[in-house]
C-alpha cells in the first residue's frame, strides 16, 4: 500500500493531532487503528486519551507529565513499524444491527425539516437514492444491507459510530449532509453523511440524511442491557456491522426485548487481513455474512 | 442539606470533569472555570475534587437545612444571605434555615458555589459532574429544579474558618472585551491566507448560542481554499473526512460563524477545525456573556505552555495564602 506522509499538528498545550490522510479510505483508517493501538500497548503515563478516528487520529495528554514532541517522534515509530498492513491479520467483532427504513419516527423528524434540506419535494431516502443512480428506492437499501460496514471511529457524543461500508470506492455511496444541520433528531435514528452511515445515540441534533430507525440501542447510560455491562456504548472501532432490513413486527418485537432488559445483540468474531477487504471485497462480505448468520 | 427554592437559569453540579472517555465520544464536562471552582472549594477546606454548583448568568434560590461553610467565587452575580449581601472570594458561615439568593450579574457568566463537604451526588466514570446532553452525572443528569434536594458529602479534607478569603489582587476582572489566546494548527491549511488574517483581525462577537458545548461567534465570513472534496469528506468546502476535535478548537461551519469547543463538546465530526484555544483560556470564554466582543490571539506552543505554568502558579499561591495563614 502507498503510504501518505502523516502530518503531526498541536491541538492547543494538551492535544496532537495527526492527519494520515484527507480522504477516506479502508487502508488509512486500518492505519490509524494499528497507530493508536500500539500506542495504547505502551499505558504511557501522561497519556490521557487516545481517540483513532477516521483517516486521523488525536491524542489528549498531560503536558505537565509529558511533552508533545517526545509523543510525536515515538508516533512517528510507530507509523514507521506499521508501514506494511495487508498481511497483518486483524480480528473484529461482527454484529447484526437491525434497521426499520423509513420508520414513521424518522419521517415526521425529516419532515419537520424540509426547508434545510437539498430537495425539499423528496424524503431523505429518495434524494440520496437518486443522486446516487440507484433505480428505486429498494434497490438503494438493498446496496446498504447486502455488504458489511467497518466501525472506523466513535465519537460525537458518546457512542456514535462512524460506519464505512466494505465495497470497492466505485460502489461506495455518498451523500450530502443537511444544508442546515436539523435541531432534533429522534434516538437511534440511522443516517448517512459524506461516505459515512451512522446511528445517533441519543435524541439532538445533526446533520446526516435519515433513512430509518435501529430498535436496539448503542448508548444506555444505566448499563441495564447485558451487552453494555463492560461500557455504557456498545460500538468499538473496529467491530463490523450487518446492517439488516426489518419490518415494523420485528422493530416491535426488539423494542419488547429491550425494554424487558433481555436483548442482546447476535454476534460472531473473524479474522481477516485487510488484502482480503481491498481486493476481494465481494467474497470478504460473504465470508461475514456466512460467519454471522451459519 | 440544600433546598432548591428557585433554580436559576442553569445551574449544574461540576467537580473537576471525567477524564479519560473522550475516546468513546464522552466529553470531560467538569468547571468551566477551573481557577474559580478550585478556590472556591480551598476556601471551604474541601478536597480540590469536591462538587460545586457552577450558576450561569442567573443564580439559584437556595435554602440551607444545616450549619455549614460556604464561598461563592467566580462571575460577579452578587450573594446574598436572607436578603443581605455577603463577600464573595471568601469563606461565610451559613446556618439552618437561610436562604441564599443572588442579585443581576455584573460581569463574567459562571459563579461557583462551594459547600464544606462538597455536594453528594453518586461518582460517575470518576466524576461528579453534570453532562446534561446524555444525563450522565450530577443530578439526575441534569440541571437542578426547583424541589431538589442536595446532600452535602465528607469532602471537607482540613478545617476552615468563617473570614478567610482570597486576596483581591487574585480576583479576576471581567471585561466585555476579552483576547483569547490560540494556537493555530489543525486543519488551518483549508483556509485562505487571507482568511487566516480575518479570523486574528476580526472582533467577534458572542451570540445567544454559546453554553457548556460551545461558544459560536460572529464577525466576518472566512473563506476555504476551493478545491475538488476529498472522497468521505461531505460536498461542503468547510468539510473535512470527520476527525477528532480538541477540547477548545475553533470550527467554521459553511465559513460562517466559528464555534469553539468547551467542556461539553462534542468529540469529533466533519468541520475543519483552524485553531485551539489554549488550555489557560478555556475559563476566559467560559465567563463571556452573549454580545461581549473576543479577539483571537496567536501563541506559539511554548507560549501556551508557560500560560499553563502560570495558572497553576496562581492557584499555588492562593493555596498558600488561604491555608497557611
Amino acid at each position: 500500500m502507498d503510504k501518505q506522509e502523516a502530518r503531526y499538528d498541536y491541538g492547543g498545550d494538551e492535544f496532537i493531532f495527526v492527519e494520515l490522510d484527507q480522504e477516506m479510505s479502508l487502508e488509512v483508517n486500518f492505519r490509524a487503528m494499528a497507530i493508536t493501538e500500539k500506542l495504547r500497548e505502551k499505558n504511557w503515563t501522561g497519556i490521557l486519551d487516545i481517540c483513532p478516528a477516521n483517516a486521523s487520529y488525536m491524542i489528549r495528554f498531560d503536558p505537565d507529565i509529558v511533552d508533545a514532541d517526545e509523543i510525536i517522534s515515538e508516533l512517528k515509530k510507530i507509523d514507521a513499524s506499521v508501514s506494511d498492513l495487508s498481511e497483518v491479520e486483524l480480528e473484529s467483532r461482527i454484529v447484526d444491527v437491525p434497521i426499520l427504513y423509513e420508520d414513521p419516527w424518522t419521517h415526521e423528524a425529516l419532515m419537520r425539516f424540509r426547508d434545510r434540506h437539498q430537495d425539499p419535494n423528496s424524503t431523505d431516502l429518495e434524494y440520496a437514492a437518486r443522486i446516487n443512480g440507484f433505480q428505486s428506492k429498494e434497490d438503494f437499501i438493498h446496496a446498504q444491507t447486502q455488504s458489511p460496514f467497518w466501525v472506523s471511529m466513535i465519537g460525537f457524543v458518546p457512542g456514535l459510530p462512524w460506519c464505512f461500508q466494505m465495497v470497492p470506492r466505485e460502489e461506495q455511496i455518498e451523500v450530502p449532509k443537511y444544508v442546515r444541520p436539523r435541531t432534533y433528531t429522534p434516538e437511534r435514528a440511522f443516517g448517512w453523511g459524506g461516505a459515512f452511515a451512522c446511528i445517533y445515540p441519543v435524541q439532538g441534533a445533526g446533520g446526516y440524511q435519515l433513512f430509518g430507525i435501529a430498535p436496539a440501542p448503542i448508548f444506555d447510560k444505566d448499563q441495564r442491557l447485558p451487552d453494555f455491562k463492560e461500557s455504557m456504548v456498545f460500538p468499538r472501532p473496529g467491530d463490523i456491522f450487518r446492517f439488516r432490513r426489518i419490518d415494523m413486527d420485528e422493530y416491535n418485537a426488539i423494542r419488547r426485548q429491550v425494554e424487558e432488559g433481555t436483548f442482546t445483540y447476535h454476534t460472531s468474531r473473524i479474522s481477516f487481513t485487510p488484502d482480503e477487504v481491498i481486493h476481494r471485497p465481494r467474497a470478504f462480505s460473504e465470508k461475514v455474512l456466512g460467519r454471522l448468520y451459519r | 442539606m440544600i433546598k432548591v427554592r428557585k433554580p436559576g437559569l442553569q445551574t449544574t453540579i461540576q467537580d473537576r470533569g471525567r477524564i479519560g472517555y473522550y475516546h468513546i465520544g464522552l466529553p470531560p464536562s467538569g468547571a468551566m472555570d477551573p481557577f474559580a471552582y478550585t478556590v472556591g472549594n480551598l476556601l471551604v477546606g474541601n478536597d480540590e475534587n469536591a462538587a460545586s454548583l457552577e450558576i450561569t448568568y442567573m443564580g439559584p434560590e437556595l435554602e440551607f437545612g444545616e450549619d455549614t461553610l460556604i464561598s461563592v467565587t467566580g462571575a460577579e452575580i452578587p450573594p446574598k444571605i436572607n436578603g443581605e449581601p455577603i463577600p464573595t472570594w471568601e469563606a461565610v458561615a451559613v446556618k439552618a434555615g437561610d436562604v441564599l439568593s443572588f442579585g443581576i450579574v455584573k460581569g463574567g457568566a459562571r459563579a461557583y458555589l462551594a459547600v464544606a463537604g462538597g455536594i453528594d451526588v453518586p461518582m460517575k466514570l470518576g466524576s461528579r459532574s453534570t453532562y446534561t446532553l446524555c444525563g450522565i452525572g450530577g443530578y439526575e443528569g441534569r440541571p437542578l429544579k426547583a424541589g431538589d434536594v442536595l446532600k452535602i458529602g465528607g469532602q471537607q479534607v482540613r478545617r476552615a474558618e468563617p473570614g478567610i478569603r482570597v486576596p483581591q489582587e487574585y480576583w479576576p476582572s471581567f471585561s466585555t472585551f476579552s483576547e483569547i489566546r490560540v494556537m493555530m494548527g489543525l486543519c488551518s491549511y483549508r483556509l485562505t491566507e487571507e482568511s487566516k488574517r480575518t479570523f486574528l483581525e476580526t472582533e467577534w462577537t458572542v451570540t445567544p448560542e454559546a453554553n457548556r458545548v460551545g461558544y459560536r461567534f460572529k464577525g466576518t465570513r472566512l473563506h476555504f481554499v476551493p478545491r475538488e472534496q476529498p472522497f468521505g469528506a461531505g460536498s461542503n468546502p468547510s468539510n473535512v473526512v470527520d476527525l477528532g476535535y480538541p477540547i477548545g478548537s475553533i470550527q467554521v461551519p459553511d465559513g460562517v460563524e466559528p464555534i469553539a469547543l468547551l467542556n461539553d463538546a462534542v468529540t469529533g465530526g466533519g468541520y475543519a477545525t483552524i485553531a485551539t484555544v489554549i488550555s489557560a483560556d478555556l475559563a476566559k470564554v467560559g465567563q463571556m456573556k452573549t454580545n461581549e466582543k473576543a479577539r483571537f490571539v496567536p501563541v506559539t506552543r511554548e507560549e501556551s505552555l508557560a500560560a499553563r505554568r502560570e495558572e497553576q502558579k496562581r492557584i499555588a499561591e492562593v493555596k498558600e495564602r488561604i491555608i497557611t495563614r
